[in-house]
Formats: C-alpha cells, sequence, structure tokens
C-alpha cells in the first residue's frame, strides 16, 4: 500500500520532470512573463489537449524555441500570434479569434443560459398563476368563513 | 401544458444528438492548413547526403518550381506510417510526369539514405531538413504530411497521415491532373 502510494507520487514527480521546459534566460523579467504567458495560450498540435507549456513532443519543443527567439528578436504577442496562425491556423489558439466561423463557439453558451432563464421565469409565472386560480378569491372566502362563524355562534347560542 | 412544451426534451435530444454524431465523424487530428490557394513558404535547402552549400549539385530552391505542378511529401525514417505510405508515393512518381519532392523531417540523414536504399526513392530532389526548420513553416505537425503545389506556386492540396490507395486515387491524382490542366 505504501508502496504502491510512494510509486506513484515518483511516477508523478517523473511527469512533470519531464513536461518540464529547458530553462530559458531573458534580458528582461518582462520577456520572461510574456514567454510563459504565451506558451499556455497556445495548443500542442501534435497532442492536442496539451498546451505548449505542458507537451513534451518535439513539435512543442521547436514551437517553444521559436517562441523564445521571436520574443528575444523584440516580437510581441500579436506578431507571434500570427507567425503560428500563418502555420497552423486559428486552432493552435486556445481563445480562438471571434469571427463569423467561431460565433456560435463564443456567443452559444451565452444564447443557451438566456433562453434557460428565459424558460426558468417563464415556468415560473406559470405555476405561481395556477396557485394563484386554484386559492379562493379574498371576498368568497371571507363571505364562507363569516357564514360559518355565524352558524358556531348560532350552535352555541341554542 | 401544450405539446410543443412536451416535446422541447425530445428535441433537445435530437440536438445534442446530432451536435455529438458529427463530431464523432470528424477527426481531430485533419486540421485545415491556412496555406491551401496561399503562396508555398520560399526555402532554400541542402539536398540529402550534401552538406548546404554543396556546389556539386547545389542547394534546392524552392522557387526553381515555378511553371510546374509538384508535390512535396514531409516523412523521416523514424516515422512508421511512412513505410504505408511510400509505395503510393513510387505509384504516384511512376504514374504522373511530376516531380514529388521528398522533404526527410528531423532525421539522421545516413538513416534516410539507409531507408530510401530499401524502401525505394520515387523522389525527384530528396532534401535534407535535419531541424525541421522548413518544416516549421509549412505547418507541419504531424509526419507524413503531403502537399500539392501548382504552376503559380501556392499550396492547393495538403494531405494528413500516410497516403492511402484512397488517398492517391482519389484525392492526389485528379488533383494534380486538374491543376495541370488550369494552365496548358
Amino acid at each position: 500500500m505504501l508502496r504502491a502510494g510512494l510509486v506513484a507520487i515518483l511516477l508523478s514527480l517523473m511527469v512533470h520532470v519531464w513536461a518540464a521546459e529547458v530553462t530559458v534566460s531573458f534580458d528582461t523579467p518582462e520577456q520572461s512573463e510574456l514567454y510563459h504567458s504565451l506558451l499556455k495560450e497556445y495548443r500542442c498540435l501534435k497532442c492536442q489537449n496539451q498546451n505548449l507549456s505542458d507537451s513534451n513532443a518535439s513539435l512543442a519543443g521547436d514551437l517553444r524555441r521559436e517562441i523564445r527567439d521571436q520574443i528575444l528578436a523584440g516580437n510581441g504577442k500579436r506578431d507571434i500570434d500570427q507567425y503560428l496562425i500563418a502555420r497552423y491556423g486559428d486552432f493552435v489558439l486556445y481563445r480562438p479569434p471571434f469571427s463569423a466561423k467561431t460565433a456560435v463557439l463564443w456567443i452559444g453558451p451565452f444564447v443557451l443560459l438566456i433562453v434557460a432563464l428565459a424558460g426558468v421565469f417563464v415556468m415560473i409565472r406559470r405555476q405561481r398563476l395556477r396557485a394563484s386560480e386554484k386559492s379562493l378569491p379574498v371576498e368568497e372566502s371571507d363571505e364562507l368563513f363569516r357564514r360559518k362563524l355565524e352558524k358556531a355562534k348560532r350552535l352555541l347560542e341554542d | 401544458m401544450n405539446i410543443a412544451l412536451k416535446l422541447l426534451p425530445l428535441a433537445l435530444f435530437v440536438a445534442i444528438a446530432a451536435f455529438l454524431a458529427k463530431g464523432l465523424s470528424l477527426d481531430p487530428t485533419q486540421l485545415p492548413s491556412p496555406l491551401i490557394d496561399k503562396p508555398a513558404p520560399e526555402f532554400t535547402v541542402a539536398r540529402l547526403g550534401r552538406e548546404p552549400g554543396d556546389p556539386s549539385d547545389g542547394d534546392f530552391i524552392s522557387q526553381d518550381m515555378l511553371g510546374q505542378v509538384w508535390v512535396l511529401n514531409v516523412w523521416a525514417s523514424w516515422c512508421g506510417p511512412c513505410i504505408a505510405e511510400h509505395p503510393y508515393l513510387v505509384s504516384l512518381a511512376q504514374q504522373r510526369p511530376i516531380p514529388v519532392v521528398g522533404l526527410n523531417y528531423k532525421d539522421e540523414p545516413g538513416d534516410a539514405q539507409q531507408w530510401l536504399a530499401r524502401y525505394g526513392d520515387p523522389f525527384a530532389h530528396v532534401l535534407d531538413d535535419r531541424d525541421g526548420d522548413v518544416g516549421l513553416d509549412w505547418g507541419v505537425y504531424g509526419v507524413p504530411e503531403t502537399f500539392v503545389i501548382d504552376q503559380s506556386g501556392r499550396v492547393r492540396y495538403k494531405h494528413v497521415g500516410p497516403v492511402d490507395e484512397v488517398g492517391l486515387t482519389q484525392k492526389l491524382i485528379p488533383i494534380i491532373d486538374q491543376l495541370q490542366k488550369e494552365t496548358s
């Protein structure tokens, strides 16, 4: 049991060691920050559910090197975005740009949320309406209550 | 409760099922190339077995291919599916008189030469891209990949993964034939 746990911990450590990028040095902390934030924005084309920072694919290594070189050459996020999109398409971005093609992707969830909220709202209103229809109107129930009270009084008096 | 409301869950189910069915039929490894109908990235690269700048045969310059339809196949000796694909490339080179250019991607030149000696060499030019720089510019993300480039130097078709019988007879050859008709 203990041994299995240890093996699991060691294995998870190994995964981290494998995933670690080669440490790269930059001229300024801003460049280093840009580098690390960008690696999380781009998808590895080879193992598509990993970003460039996580992936061990050799393509990811090449792209990391390319991004580092571009940052060192003074290029910003926009230049690097364009470089990658020109080669791999929007798919390389985890956050695709808003366009006619991706509109459903971006707006869809909000539309669904609004439709769902509207549905809930309509349902609640209907239920309230039905509940008030079932209970008698106020005056009528008062009338009934008064009559019953009078009947009780009469019974008591007798 | 009206009938429309009663049918709503069924409609939702059908809609979700339709989306999921579509998702199942898509292959996530097949990415549309942004290069299609764009000018092919230009490059100059050493031929396999030669050092860059070796004057004996000259470096391969992609611009030299202008004016003809040609095929760029990205392969490597470490790539298993390339072996399965290879007979179809040999067949393509025999069936159509166009240059099939082999880009040897991130490979050891010695391994690549042995590989070609073993499986046959259908390539008009074999190029040494051992660092994968050319592959990077062409947006290569999985080997093998096959591009068809037209007379004006634009990429017209990209096949990701090994070319098979269907890919050769129903895609590559018809596209090549059509492109060759375009100017003549």
